[in-house]
């Protein structure tokens, strides 16, 4: 089973990615678990056709210990396992400690076991990592390739290279790599330029460049992903590019992260470049 | 063997100092060697020490943690107010009656010292944040009780997850309409020592509490006493002096105290402050706000207990109470000699070394003054340069971000309640004959020149000190009491005073002398190595000797 977690900047399209992209994956016929790891509890909506899950954390505290691992997951599209985490309220509690105590328990449930038969479980974490609860699917070996999705705007590229330095402290003590950049194309100038370029610095691949296409709002309306709403769109075969670059993707490295400087001045090579 | 350990004995300060140093890193050994003093009269200056800066990581320091001091020093002796923590159990279940506060329930029989409330957090609490079940366990606390306060103390996960337990006390104090609700952001990690928590627990007994009932008390010298905890019941016995000399107690801060002691303390003529680190905030405050002045005391041995009765008399300046407290000392004082000629050859040229809290190493000092004994060394956990130097130095000292991270909270005078006990010419005319108001001079100018005076004394620090200056008698808390033991030397807790007290006032003098004499004189430590490690019955050499 190959254990993998999707970070980048709140915001960017790790959700969105990271189920369009378990779409192409569940057409190539592997069996994959999604384990949304955001408070919101909305990382598995398109595949379960709207937020019918019911979080690991409230059914842990309506039932108490005593539950069962199909209280906690739900099938969805493809025969998919969706799991969410969940969490407290905005602005109470500790969200971190809830995705530690939650990964737990799917462990102990034994979620993850052989006999499960999972080719996949992707790890939806919440924007950047901002604690040691945020860490923790790349912590102990929970997840052990990283994508990071980001675009060509300053603050998406700033976040990529922070998360970087978070792989790099873990990757020292663990077997955590980065597997690549995921571009979620924002149309700005020389993006995929500048992304392969960052990716190069930190010492990584762009291993995938997806366009920007409304097909995606499109399908998220009906509360499906690309491959689903219309498996025929132009955009469902960028989701089936990136899910068959994943699957086949061989280069796993321990990032290196940019200086600061360094980072405003790809930004100024690329940003004030002639489109 | 015992030769080698006598000549240490006759070691310089400075080569103890440089002893203790030694196996320090540079960097620790700099930081550590200003907060060890040789203690010695510079001219008109006493020298500077460094105090109430953090421990150095990887350091084991007696100090204990900022909601030891809110809520185990300041508010847990109190007994008709709910103590509720707001945390996992253990924070709650090891403050629970270890500091031996002793409380009686009086006529209302209000006693909640001897119950232990917690909200028990749990994992769940931590992740979807405790204020709903911090409220249930206030409206819990109420319904059972009906006390007429509730106070909450924050512990380090509240801190993190960032509960807003002042909202939820302020809440439930509207709710249930008669029972005073507040809280305290104490969370353990938030000052360099306990010294943190006596400062957020002052302002907020100021704030909440003090000044809320303005019924007139009867008693003609009325007092507070700040800083007395009874522990060991301490303040049973300095309140049994107290009344034999007919001075009215209005309140004790916050030794069996009670919610209207506090509520009632602004109507008080006088303070009284006996443990100047923990408390001496709300002295000056009750200063500010109601105009009443504040004198440094010491009930801690039989003649400071009697010099603290005449100056509180002084302060009053009539004669029936002067001549009260006269015949008061003279008919307590005979049976105090009595012991003290009994056990006075026994203690006589032994010695000390005390390290405890932010006064108990000054204040029983003197009592060992008083059984022939010599301090050799001495220091705090958590005092500030103040509790040492003299309180002369307070302009002068340091704000760094430790101190900041602790509210200070502005007072101005009371608008109807502002009254000045005394009139500026009679303030001046006590001044004029030496009395001193708002004044404490510190440990160092009571201890003999070439004492060793040091600062958060820790573990290896402990052990070491021993080791070199063998004192008859170490006196320190419950963490350090059995490695001193180990060591062969008899230890006295001054915290909890190990199962004794009280050693307040003038029986609790005698109940020290007797307690003191049995341990510094007694045969145990002389067993601690078995017979044959003594004098083997069988000795060699090896061939090569």
């Amino acid at each position: 089973m190959r254990k993998v977690a999707i970070y980048g900047k709140g915001g960017i399209g790790k959700s969105t990615t990271t189920q369009n992209t378990v779409a192409g994956l569940v057409e190539m016929g592997k069996k994959v678990m999604v384990v949304g790891c955001d408070p919101k509890a909305d990382s598995t909506r398109l595949l379960l056709g709207g937020l019918a899950q019911k979080s690991v954390l409230d059914t842990l505290r309506e039932e108490g210990e005593d539950v069962e691992l199909n209280d906690l997951r739900k099938m969805g599209y493809g025969g998919t396992w969706c799991v969410e985490s969940g969490g407290p309220e905005p602005g109470v509690g500790c969200a971190g400690r809830g995705i530690i105590t939650s990964i737990n328990m799917l462990e102990q449930l034994g979620a993850y076991a052989d006999s499960e038969g999972l080719d996949y479980a992707f790890y939806d974490v919440l924007g950047d990592v901002v604690c040691g609860g945020f860490a923790m699917p790349i912590r102990d070996g929970k997840a052990e390739e990283i994508y990071i999705v980001c675009s060509g705007e300053m603050m998406a590229m700033y976040a990529a290279n922070n998360i970087c330095k978070g792989i790099m402290k873990f990757a020292q003590s663990g077997n955590v790599r980065l597997g690549g950049l995921i571009c979620n194309s924002r149309a700005v100038d020389n993006e995929r330029e500048m992304i392969e370029e960052l990716a190069r610095k930190l010492g990584t691949q762009m291993i995938a460049f997806v366009p920007r296409d409304n097909d995606v709002q499109r399908a998220e309306i009906n509360r499906k992903t690309v491959i689903e709403w219309n498996p025929n769109a132009k955009q469902a075969d960028a989701y089936r590019t990136l899910a068959r670059a994943i699957d086949e993707n061989e280069m796993f490295v321990i990032p290196t992260p940019l200086a600061i400087e360094e980072l405003e001045q790809l930004l100024l090579d690329y940003g004030l470049m002639e489109a | 063997m015992a030769t080698a350990k006598k000549k240490l004995v006759e070691l310089q300060p400075t080569d103890i100092k440089e002893e203790l140093l030694k196996k320090y890193p540079p960097k620790v050994a700099r930081k550590r060697a200003k907060q060890i003093l040789i203690n010695e009269a510079l001219e008109n200056d006493t020298p500077e020490i460094t105090a109430n800066v953090r421990t150095i990581p990887g350091i084991i320091t007696m100090r204990g943690c900022t909601y030891a001091g809110c809520k185990g020093v300041i508010m847990g002796p109190t007994r008709d107010i709910v103590n509720l923590v707001h945390g996992p159990i253990g924070c709650s279940f090891y403050a629970w009656l270890t500091r031996r506060n002793q409380t009686d329930a009086g006529v209302d029989g209000e006693n909640y010292m001897t119950y232990c409330f917690s909200t028990d957090m749990q994992d769940s609490d931590i992740i979807f944040g405790g204020e709903k079940k911090l409220a249930q366990a206030i409206q819990e606390i109420y319904d059972l009780f009906h006390p007429k306060a509730i106070t909450v103390f924050a512990t380090c996960p509240v801190g993190l997850i960032g509960d807003d337990i002042h909202t939820v006390a302020r809440n439930m104090k509207e709710k249930l309409g008669d029972c005073n609700v507040f809280a305290f952001s104490c969370e353990g990690y938030k000052g360099v020592s306990q010294s943190a928590g006596h400062h957020i627990a002052n302002n907020q007994v100021f704030t909440h509490m003090v000044g809320e009932n303005d019924e007139e008390k009867p008693g003609k010298y009325k007092i507070n006493l700040l800083g007395e905890y009874n522990i060991g019941g301490d303040g049973f016995e300095i309140d049994r002096i107290l009344e034999k000399c007919g001075i009215t107690t209005i309140s004790t801060f916050s030794g069996n105290s009670t919610y209207d002691q506090f509520a009632s303390a602004h109507t008080a003529d006088l303070n009284c402050v006996m443990c100047h680190r923990s408390i001496n905030y709300v002295a000056d405050m009750l200063e500010t706000k109601f105009g009443i002045p504040w004198i440094k005391v010491n009930f801690i041995g039989a003649r400071s207990s009697a010099k603290s009765l005449r100056k509180i008399a002084e302060y009053f300046g009539d004669q029936e109470l002067i001549d009260r407290v006269e015949a008061v000392i003279a008919e307590e004082m005979p049976q105090v000699e009595a012991v003290l000629a009994e056990v006075l050859p026994r203690t006589q040229g032994k010695t000390a070394m005390l390290f405890v809290g932010g006064s108990r190493a000054h204040h029983y000092q003197d009592l060992f003054t008083e059984m022939g004994m010599k301090t050799l060394s001495a220091g705090y956990e958590f005092a500030h340069r103040d509790d040492y130097e003299g309180r002369q130095v307070i302009p002068n000292l340091k704000v760094d971000a430790d101190s900041r991270n602790i509210e200070e909270i502005e007072i101005e005078p009371d608008s109807e309640r502002y009254k000045p006990r005394k009139t500026d010419a009679e303030m001046q005319a006590l001044e004029a004959r030496g009395f001193k108001f708002k004044e404490y001079d510190g440990i160092l100018p009571d201890m003999e020149a070439g004492t060793l005076v040091i600062d958060d004394l820790n573990q290896y620090e402990a052990e070491k000190l021993v080791e070199l200056m063998k004192p008859d008698i170490f006196c320190a808390g419950i963490k350090e009491k059995y490695s001193i033991q180990k060591l062969g030397i008899p230890m006295k807790q001054l915290h909890s005073y190990d199962s004794g007290g009280p050693y307040a006032g003038f029986r609790g003098a005698i109940n020290f002398y007797k307690e003191i004499d049995r341990l510094v004189n007694s045969k145990v430590w002389g067993y601690m190595k078995a017979p044959w490690q003594e004098s083997p019955e069988l000795s060699a050499t090896y061939v090569w000797e």
